[in-house]
């Protein structure tokens, strides 16, 4: 299968079960709230090194914030509830309540919760104050610009992690261009997020590693530069590869996100659309690509 | 904010409806006009119910002509003014007064919905934990306030008022929400313990006497506060655009526009902790 003269791989991507989270960051002006959003979901990009995975997303059009400013969603990944107690409350703690004028709420209408605002409260040293509105509380924590105001519990859900797909191309100048168009159309996915700087990941890894202690390393088989030296999976003529990990709240949103990626990567100088797997014996959740861009 | 809006709220279909027979300055004992009650009965059954006329007691349809069946909607009319307790302790279905009536509408209520479109007695939702109450027309003293020896009143649930409320609003509320959407009378929120009191109009005289926390809101002019009162700043309360939000969402207020601006914040009663507050629009804005 080719779209605009790129091959499209006969392969799937690998995904695995996680737990997501929706936060809508709320500010004085859009500027703030994304600020906010962005500092909460940095250092965010690999369950590996960061605890979790975590990226923004816009809100859904026509979607009102709770108190009514601009605001932005920020989707946090773990691999349990009880982690994603831990980095919500790291997060919203230490990038969301610093921000300036910001506010924190639950953005997902789930029945399972994990208490983040009900611990942050502590902060107030006594002084916060809640609210109940419409069986939502909202804790009221006195900070120097005035009031943090952020929801007693957020949702989680059972997601998925992991979704992949890789852009071989003949330069970087056109791996470039085609990882940011694919971002860009997945970015209008609602419930999907990449976590990599940019959306894109230029070092992705392999589970193996000649060193003790090192569990992952380098996908050595995709480095152009090692062509020669080791067991390449390019081809003549592939000088550059980019991948894009896509996370979801659902199995629907991650494969609506490789969809649109997909189609929109597929310009001059792209030779190849791949994904990674493991051979489908680990991951709970595969994408073909065929599949995909066939529908 | 600005006035009700209560159209998506007017019964839009069949259900019980009651009307007053004949017009009576003589006080009627209605608890029995409650969806709750209604529940599983004919109109037969239901004018069977009883109604303590003065001292007298009797059945509803010696005063009502009781038409249709089903708890959902309960509609009343009539002269209602000196029709008591319609709602009280109701937890489902809505009921529907057309006109004015009197005091305690749905006392001690924990759920459903009383839509007075006209003006309401005193002590409309006094004690009521759930559900929703809103009054087109004004309301008289003791909006969802405690009853006398009682030490907490409203402990959930919300009520909104479209015109003036009497003087006592809120007074010794424990939880939950009370909108005035004119002027108030003195004492609002007096002896709070929590919850939330707004007012568009003009706050009446020593609001917030005795609370311990909890919050009073003045979108209009404040009378002045007691002594006990200290001024703390001056900001923007992201948590009353929560408020506002939602209340607009839900049809109950039309917004010109959110408060996005400045309110001066106070903080009180000193004589009981000064853990309450009381949030003063600036006029100036």
């Amino acid at each position: 299968m080719h779209i605009n003269g790129v091959k499209i791989e006969d392969t799937f991507a690998e995904a695995f079960g996680m737990w997501g989270s929706r936060l809508i960051v709320t500010g004085d002006d859009l500027g703030w709230a994304r600020t906010a959003a962005e500092a909460a979901t940095g250092f965010a990009t690999s369950i590996i090194g960061c605890g979790c995975e975590a990226g923004t997303n816009d809100l859904a059009p026509g979607e009102l914030t709770p108190d009514g400013r601009p605001g932005v969603a920020a989707l946090v990944f773990t691999t349990s509830r009880k982690n994603m107690e831990a980095q919500l409350l790291q997060r919203v703690g230490q990038a969301v309540m610093t921000s300036a004028t910001s506010a924190c709420y639950d953005g997902l209408a789930a029945e399972e919760k994990v208490k983040v605002g009900g611990k942050l409260r502590y902060f107030g040293d006594g002084f916060q104050r809640s609210k109940l509105l419409d069986g939502r509380r909202l804790w009221r924590v006195p900070v120097m610009d005035g009031e943090f105001v952020v929801e007693e519990s957020f949702g989680v859900v059972q997601a998925v992690g992991g979704g992949n797909f890789f852009m071989m191309a003949d330069s970087l100048t056109a791996a470039l261009a085609a990882a940011q168009a694919a971002v860009a159309a997945m970015r209008a996915v609602p419930g999907a997020i990449m976590p990599f700087p940019g959306g894109v990941v230029r070092s992705g890894s392999k589970v193996s590693s000649r060193y003790k202690g090192q569990h992952v390393s380098s996908n050595t088989p995709y480095c152009p530069t090692l062509r020669g030296q080791e067991d390449s999976a390019l081809r003549e003529g592939e000088n550059a590869v980019l991948e894009i990990v896509v996370d979801g709240l659902s199995e629907a949103a991650v494969a609506e996100a490789m969809r649109a990626g997909i189609a929109a990567a597929c310009l001059p100088g792209v030779t190849r659309i791949s994904a990674g797997n493991y051979g489908g014996s680990l991951g709970r959740f595969h994408f073909a690509l065929r599949e995909l861009v066939g529908t | 904010m600005g006035c009700i809006a209560c159209a998506a709220l007017v019964l839009d279909g069949a259900g019980v409806t009651l009307a007053r027979k004949e017009s009576s300055s003589i006080p009627v004992e209605a608890d029995s006009i409650c969806p709750d009650r209604f529940v599983g009965l004919g109109p037969t059954e239901i004018a069977a119910l009883p109604v303590y006329y003065g001292r007298r007691k009797v059945t509803l349809g010696d005063l009502f002509e009781v038409e249709g069946a089903g708890a959902a909607n309960v509609t009343v009319s009539g002269d209602l003014k000196a029709v008591k307790k319609i709602g009280q302790g109701m937890s489902m279905g809505r009921v529907t007064v057309t006109g004015d009536v009197g005091p305690h509408l749905g006392a001690s209520m924990t759920g459903g919905e009383i839509v007075v479109q006209g003006n309401a007695g005193d002590w409309v939702g006094a004690h009521m934990s759930g559900g929703r109450i809103v009054v087109q027309g004004d309301a008289g003293h003791f909006v969802g306030a405690a009853y006398s020896g009682e030490p907490r009143g409203v402990r959930g649930g919300t009520i909104i008022v479209g015109g003036n409320a009497g003087r006592e609003v809120g007074a010794r509320m424990r939880r939950g929400l009370i909108v005035v959407l004119g002027d108030t009378g003195e004492f609002a929120g007096a002896g709070m313990l929590a919850g939330s009191v707004f007012v568009g109009g003009r706050l009446g005289g020593r609001p917030g006497a005795g609370m311990k926390r909890g919050t009073i809101v003045a979108f209009g002019e404040a009378s002045e506060l007691l002594p006990t009162f200290r001024y703390a700043c001056s900001y923007r309360p992201v948590f009353l655009r929560c408020y506002l939000q939602s209340l607009e969402a839900a049809g109950l207020i039309e917004s010109p526009g959110l408060p996005d601006g400045e309110f001066r914040r106070y903080v009180g009663d000193m004589n009981s902790g000064g853990r309450g507050e009381v949030l003063v629009r600036d006029q100036s804005q």
